[in-house]
């Protein structure tokens, strides 16, 4: 029981750590070019699930403010100082930080979010360069696996 | 060599695992990273200091300005590499003349045809959302780049590749990239030319109809703007590249 407490209270890591070991598997002793590519993105996909299970707290939300925080024009104080624009008025920055109050524990870390963006750019980058070099070496060796690709090297000298 | 992959493997995965009972807690507020000043300070400062509610958009396109830039031109650079790796003249590809007489037009489907001729332009729509409301709801120049860039690969799944050439031909497609990035630095040397740092957008209220905080915000929708540009043009050139081997002809 104690056991399984500990599991599932780092269950994500347990999962992250199963996710890249599958990926370094298939990078390191799979055959085929391809295979190997799509063992980095599963690679990549267990350091995101990593990163963002980090930033997670307890009973959070996405880290974006919600509406009635930065739109507070359905309150309550500030109708009765409107000067006849009535639903026109917006209050002004200044006013809006003024009455905000934001807990940190609401919401949830935004670090890991903005770092994980950059990564899944830079794994789209590197997956697109890998399937190309992949496509240019079937071009001249007529194969993706790895073994022939070396005998023909080898055979062509 | 496949059980030395497996005992690589599982030697990794067990040292990684053994550190486990050292990580925080799922969830926990206490935790290192969540406790931290800087990422207290990302959720309750960033709308005081920059009147945008998106935190994640608010770092990425303003305190972490430099960062994002610089990603746009890995993409870049990603997409000039496939070019450069995969792209050949239609010279080369003359000498199979077996091949080059199958003119690859297709059929066109009437279902397929008339469900992506409906689906685009919504779908571009979409992503011009994505884009513009980047700052107030999930989003951004990423997102939507990708999703308009995915709109024009419909097109090319759809028909073929020369209808999306129409429209995003080879020329193009590097315009804009290099534009999406130009806009991007051009916002910070406006910065600089008008006497602040590179990529501090405060300044840039001198020459926008806004006040110092909202031409932070503002300033972000326009680098989100050039961010977009970039994805779009280098998606679809990955996958015509991709596709095509090289030839830009004809697609899967």
């Amino acid at each position: 029981m104690e056991l399984l407490e500990a599991l599932s209270a780092k269950f994500n890591y347990w999962i992250y750590v199963i996710i890249m070991m599958i990926g370094l598997y298939a990078m390191i002793s799979k055959n085929n070019l391809v295979k190997k590519l799509i063992g980095m993105s599963i690679f990549q996909t267990a350091i995101i699930l990593f990163y963002v299970s980090i930033g997670v707290k307890e009973g959070d939300t996405i880290p974006i403010l919600y509406h009635d925080q930065v739109h507070p024009s359905h309150g309550d104080s500030h109708h009765g100082a409107d000067t006849g624009h009535g639903e026109d008025h917006h209050p002004s920055h200044e006013e809006i930080v003024a009455n905000l109050h934001i807990e940190p524990d609401d919401f949830a870390n935004p670090l890991p979010h903005v770092l994980m963006l950059t990564a899944i750019v830079v794994g789209v980058a590197t997956l697109g360069v890998g399937l190309a070099l992949t496509q240019k070496i079937y071009r001249d060796f007529g194969s993706i696996e790895e073994n022939e690709i070396l005998e023909s090297i080898k055979s062509a000298k | 060599m496949k059980s030395f992959a497996l005992i690589a493997v599982i030697v990794t995965g067990w040292l990684l695992l053994s550190a486990v009972s050292d990580f925080p807690d799922w969830g926990d507020t206490e935790s290192p990273a969540n406790d931290y000043r800087l990422s207290q300070h990302y959720i309750t400062e960033t709308f005081p200091e920059t009147s945008v509610p998106n935190m994640v958009t608010a770092v990425l396109a303003d305190y972490r300005g430099y960062d994002t830039m610089f990603e746009t031109v890995v993409i870049f650079v990603a997409g000039i590499a496939i070019m450069s790796i995969l792209r050949r003249k239609p010279l080369d590809h003359l000498k199979d003349k077996g091949k080059e007489t199958r003119t690859y037009k297709k059929d066109p489907d009437l279902i397929i045809d008339t469900t992506c001729r409906l689906m685009i332009p919504i779908i571009q729509l979409f992503a011009l959302y994505v884009v513009a409301h980047g700052h107030h709801s999930p989003g951004g120049g990423f997102q939507g780049g990708v999703i308009f860039g995915a709109s024009f690969i419909l097109l090319a799944l759809s028909r073929d590749l020369q209808a999306a050439q129409r429209w995003v031909p080879e020329k193009r497609v590097l315009n804009l990239a290099g534009v999406g990035i130009l806009i991007y630095s051009g916002f910070g040397f406006a910065c600089m030319l008008l006497g602040s740092n590179f990529l501090d957008y405060e300044i840039l209220h001198k020459i926008m109809p806004a006040t110092p905080i909202e031409a932070r915000s503002h300033s972000m929708l326009g680098v989100e703007i050039g961010v977009a540009f970039t994805c779009t043009a280098i998606m679809f050139s990955i996958y015509s590249n991709l596709a095509s081997n090289g030839d830009m002809k004809e697609t899967l």
